[in-house]
């Protein structure tokens, strides 16, 4: 997956967790659960949501590396399915 | 016949809205069916009518009408020879195949005369959120209804009602607060290893397990699972717990999970994750706003560390959890560093003592040592 198809989906996902959300006005390395006020249920959510999107299994150990819009490009960038 | 009246669904409650009808005049109802959807301040409110019979009568849609008002006649099937021939209308809608709304996208519609049934919903299971809403009314190709209807969730609204029943509670309830620090190490390892074989869709969060051991403590000090009613405690025979969920943008709405004493966790997880989902995008049922025998609130993983509750009557008691954080703590005489979370409660002095509460601590804490406990079914 690119960088553009990774903000895709993560945008997708979020439309369904915080409809008023706007992914546009967060920062590449914002914190989203700050920057969104997601909760520890959204960020489960935002989770499942990128896995089954991307197809990858994304362990508990692994969330803080999806905190941020930049993290997650570079960690599904290099295990999501090809674009 | 009896009366299908405008239901209280909670002590902060004075009128409410019908929105939407999910039955016909005529139509056959069993207890427990949704009949109707209701528009108060938290939100729209799927409706159940517990009569047995033929309703009818219907109010129309759109004006707002006090707690106890008659909504709909309802002829009782053991008063009267039942539905005459023909084709009753077995509308009512709800499960899987109903329509979510969220509260905003709701207000938007009515605003703009949107007729909801016609549209895709794109949020989380298919509710209708209000990016849908904006691109519906922008497009303009899909029908418009006959007649704007206005009104809708308003936060303001809620923010009053809230602020009526929080100074009910303070004014009337004589509050005592008890706090006990909990080592969350053995929950915290317990989910870790939990999670690790799952798939994200199965995983379970933390505050499953702060709720199953409040749901079991409350089973063993039934005490302060209840209400007061003219200033005497009517001890409540289940457990459903009413979970504080704040909703965004403002508000919050307490639920609840019946006989969450009763379930296993990842039972409980699913139960809470369709809770806390309808909760944001429409679809609670009434007697799951008038159910809740107790309260608990979780502040989560970005909350503060320590929460004193206020209780929300007639209930008699509320449990906070903070945020579970790393403190040091005394193990055998030696110090460590512990997962810690801050268990605060409080309770109706009318209706019990800090001793009882203090029981009550208790079990909260030794159950939360033992999450395999946690994890089993009860049978009632």
């Amino acid at each position: 997956m690119t960088p553009a198809d990774i903000r895709q989906l993560a945008s997708d996902v979020l439309a369904g967790i915080a409809p008023e959300a706007d992914l546009g006005t967060v920062a590449d390395h914002e914190d989203l659960r700050e920057a969104l006020d997601l909760d520890s249920m959204d960020f489960l959510n935002l989770v499942i949501g990128l896995s089954q999107g991307s197809g990858v299994n994304i362990p508990e150990s692994d969330y803080p590396k999806l905190f941020t819009l930049a993290g997650m490009q570079a960690y599904l960038g290099g295990k999501g399915k090809p674009a | 016949m009896a009366d299908f009246t405008m239901p209280t669904l909670g002590a902060d409650m004075e009128s409410g809205q019908v929105v939407q009808w999910l039955v016909q005049p005529g139509s056959r109802v069993k207890p427990g069916d949704v009949v109707a959807v209701v528009e108060t301040h938290k939100g729209a409110i799927d409706v159940e009518c517990f009569l047995d019979g033929v309703i009818d009568d219907l109010v129309p849609l759109g004006t707002s009408w006090p707690v106890g008002a008659v909504l709909a006649h309802v002829r009782l099937a053991d008063e009267a020879p039942v539905a005459p021939a023909g084709p009753t209308t077995p509308v009512t809608r709800s499960g899987p195949g109903r329509t979510r709304v969220s509260p905003a996208a709701r207000q938007r519609a009515l605003a703009g005369g949107l007729d909801l049934d016609t549209l895709k919903g794109h949020g989380a299971d298919g509710a209708v959120v209000l990016a849908d809403v904006e691109r519906a009314l922008a497009t303009a190709k899909v029908p418009i209804a006959h007649t704007a209807r206005t009104g809708g969730f308003d936060p303001a609204q809620m923010r009053q009602a809230i602020a009526a029943a929080m100074a009910r509670s303070k004014r009337e309830i004589p509050h005592y607060y008890l706090e006990e620090s909990i080592d969350f190490g053995p929950a915290t390892d317990w989910i870790e290893a939990f999670n690790r074989e799952r798939p994200p869709t199965e995983r379970l969060l933390p505050a499953v397990l702060m709720l199953k051991a409040v749901a079991l403590a409350l089973k063993a000090v039934p005490q302060l699972n209840g209400f007061c009613v003219g200033g005497q405690f009517d001890q409540a025979p289940d457990v459903h717990v009413g979970w504080a969920i704040a909703l965004r943008g403002g508000g919050l709405v307490a639920p609840a999970i019946r006989h969450a004493d009763r379930l296993d966790l990842p039972n409980l997880m699913t139960a809470l994750r369709d809770l806390v989902q309808r909760a944001r995008a429409g679809g609670l049922r009434s007697s799951e706003l008038t159910d809740p025998t107790v309260t608990v609130t979780s502040l989560g993983d970005r909350g503060a560390e320590r929460v004193q509750g206020v209780i929300y009557p007639p209930q008699v008691a509320i449990v906070g959890f903070g945020r579970v954080v790393q403190r040091p703590w005394v193990v055998d005489g030696s110090l460590t560093v512990r997962p810690v979370v801050h268990c605060s409660l409080a309770a109706d002095h009318r209706t019990s003592d800090g001793h009882l509460g203090s029981v009550l601590m208790a079990a909260i804490a030794q159950n939360l040592q033992s999450p395999e406990t946690l994890n089993l079914w009860c049978t009632p």
